[in-house]
């Protein structure tokens, strides 16, 4: 293989890392207090929507960025809410942001006038930074720091360990004189802020474009990459680049003449599909989750 | 005062009519953020859906296959088990259909080899899930996403490369006419699909509430840890859940590509096949994973998506918003306060009385 290729599957992979990535670090924050977002898939969807909306309004790609943050954080506002002080079903609410964004996504780009698709102008797309084999997005290093910074919070901070707390023995905290669904709240609002600019990143820097399929499940990639890492930001990092690189290898094998006369693209387009569920079953034994994930808590 | 077990049965319906009105004033809001008229459109929508005898039958259409998918999430969730994997099943059971179909076997044989047909791929579509949930304690809701994109390309694969028609590259051979489902009025597209359908329901029913095996299943979702002391393997429930699942799910397929004209084929994209298992969640969790409730919140579904295909062209608003709707109607049903003021109201008019 020439280095060139080399060079063009690390991009690639790298670039397909970042969603992922960064959907899995905010859920990494969430499931540690608790709380488990099954509508992190529909978090992405409106998160794309709105980085191109807010991209194109202003004119700027960071606002484009910060628009996908804010409404990615108002919809984990609304299951933080359900979640904790309404102390509803977390599955269920989940299962509905998830529909709901794909009709609201899907009645957005008709009423836009292009039914099913909407690319975002160049110009307003985030600028990659061109290094002499390639060209890299920003929110590659972004993402690597992010995900060091969300390790480094949970892991050694007060903070964090308030977060852990109420995540794996509620009433206690409670008794400790944490505040539990604040707690929780704020971190379902990190967790949808990620998931927003994770969202963000597909529309205004990844692709350009906004599709109705433009998460292709990469929301629930995260949930299980969230599993894979045992709520460790750091291997969360390396299962996003592990899903990215099977990703990125598909790109490249679907255009490489040679190789798709070979193999049909339809089971290449499968394999980050088949490595994460093989990655999950691998390590599966092992993880340990907070005890009360998924369960509302209630002052007896 | 109603009797007790009347009472039992009345909230649940209470919540999810509440639910469903809840979300239809939210999308009646977000139509006149968009500029249109809600009271045209949930007109056009509501004749569109029930307004006349063609428009029921196409209600009653839709309905068929989200009846099955629904079913295939409502008996899991009664296990205790969060089965999302309808939507690739009912892929490889709809493909499994058109492959029998190669074998041209005798008139009533292939329409029921057909069917078991489907019936069987979407159990073995949903085994590894059951086996690696037992075997490796994978969470049922992520393998059984990665099963649907893994069905999705491999749908695309088979249409493209096995089971196309040589004379239209765009979708597979047709089913042949002898081991179609026959049509129940001439114009409108239902068929005896429904049946199927019904008949699925009653099996369920029957399975749930008058066998051990479906008590079985009940006692593990009320308490599974409990059902354990108490002797039922976690191994068999599982297993169970998720093959029987599997099996209405392919027969979901099944009935969507025998039954519904003009093409009896899959089509490429597989536009008809499409959401119909997601749809099926929202169904279930309106008609609270009950076989009976389903029935009513699944015509109610298909007559939404036939309503708004018409509101479509009336007042012109998206068929899409059917689909915010639907999610808001879920959203609204996930938050328990709801029962809270059912139960409040119900409180009130007593003491009126």
């Amino acid at each position: 293989m020439e280095l060139a290729h080399f060079w063009g599957i690390l991009f690639i992979s790298l670039h397909a890392m970042v969603p992922i990535t960064l959907a899995a670090i905010g859920e990494t924050i969430e499931e540690s207090a608790g709380l488990f977002n099954i509508g992190l898939e529909g978090i992405l969807l409106l998160g794309a929507l709105a980085g191109a909306l807010g991209a194109q309004a202003s004119g700027s790609a960071i606002i484009g960025l910060m628009t996908g943050i804010t409404i990615g954080a108002a919809v984990g506002l609304i299951f933080g809410v359900i979640s904790t002080t309404l102390r509803g079903s977390q599955l269920i609410s989940g299962v509905g942001i998830n529909l709901f964004a794909l009709g609201f996504v899907a009645l957005m780009l008709t009423v836009m006038g292009a039914p099913g698709f909407h690319s975002v102008a160049r110009d307003v797309q985030v600028p990659l930074i061109h290094l002499g084999v390639g060209s890299l997005s920003p929110l590659v290093i972004v993402t690597v720091i992010l995900a060091v910074a969300v390790w480094w919070l949970l892991r050694r901070t007060q903070l964090g360990i308030w977060i852990r707390a109420v995540g794996e023995n509620p009433a206690a905290a409670d008794v400790a004189g944490l505040r539990v669904n604040a707690l929780r709240l704020g971190a379902a609002i990190a967790a949808g802020a990620f998931a927003g600019l994770a969202g963000a990143y597909l529309s205004v820097d990844w692709f350009g474009a906004v599709t109705k399929e433009i998460t292709a499940g990469r929301g629930f990639i995260a949930l299980a990459i969230v599993v894979f890492s045992g709520l460790n930001p750091l291997l969360a990092l390396l299962g996003g680049f592990i899903f990215g690189f099977f990703d990125g290898l598909a790109t490249w094998v679907a255009t490489y003449p040679g190789v798709k006369d070979i193999i049909p693209w339809q089971f290449v387009a499968m394999a980050p599909y088949i490595v994460t569920l093989a990655v999950v079953a691998g390590v599966i034994g092992r993880v340990k989750f907070p005890k009360a994930l998924g369960v509302p808590y209630m002052r007896e | 005062m109603l009797p007790s077990s009347w009472r039992r049965r009345f909230n649940p319906i209470a919540e999810s009519l509440l639910a469903g009105l809840i979300g239809l004033i939210i999308g009646g809001f977000i139509m006149l953020a968009f500029g249109y008229n809600p009271i045209s459109a949930y007109r056009s929508l509501f004749f569109g859906s029930f307004g006349s005898t063609y428009s029921w039958a196409e209600s009653l259409a839709n309905a068929t296959p989200l009846i099955l998918t629904a079913l295939t999430f409502a008996i899991a969730m009664r296990g205790g088990l969060f089965n999302i994997g309808a939507e690739g099943q009912l892929y490889v059971g709809a493909l499994a259909a058109v492959a029998v179909s190669l074998m041209h076997l005798p008139s009533p044989f292939n329409l029921v080899v057909s069917l078991l047909a489907a019936m069987v791929a979407g159990m073995i579509w949903s085994l590894p899930v059951a086996l690696l949930k037992l075997g490796r304690g994978v969470h049922e809701v992520i393998s059984t996403i990665m099963f649907n994109w893994i069905a999705h390309f491999f749908a695309f694969y088979l249409i493209a490369n096995v089971l196309t028609d040589p004379k239209r590259g765009e979708r597979t051979i047709s089913i042949v006419e002898s081991a179609r489902l026959t049509r129940i009025l001439p114009m409108a597209t239902l068929n005896s699909g429904i049946l199927i359908s019904l008949i699925t329901v009653a099996v369920i029913l029957f399975f749930l509430w008058r066998t051990s095996a479906g008590f079985e299943v009940r006692a593990a979702g009320y308490n599974q840890e409990a059902s354990h002391y108490a002797g039922i393997s976690l191994r068999k429930q599982v297993l169970r859940v998720f093959l029987i699942g599997g099996a209405i799910a392919g027969l979901a397929g099944a009935v969507q590509v025998m039954g519904r004209p003009p093409y009896y084929a899959v089509m490429s994209g597989l536009p008809q096949l499409v959401n119909l298992g997601f749809d099926g969640i929202g169904v279930a969790m309106i008609g609270r994973n009950h076989p009976i409730g389903i029935v009513f919140a699944a015509i109610f579904f298909g007559g939404l998506m036939t309503g708004g295909r018409i509101m479509q062209f009336d007042p012109g608003v998206p068929f899409e918003l059917v689909r915010v709707i639907e999610g808001v109607i879920i959203i609204a049903l996930a938050v328990p306060e709801l029962r809270r003021l059912i139960s409040r109201f119900r409180r009130k008019r007593k003491h009126e009385n």
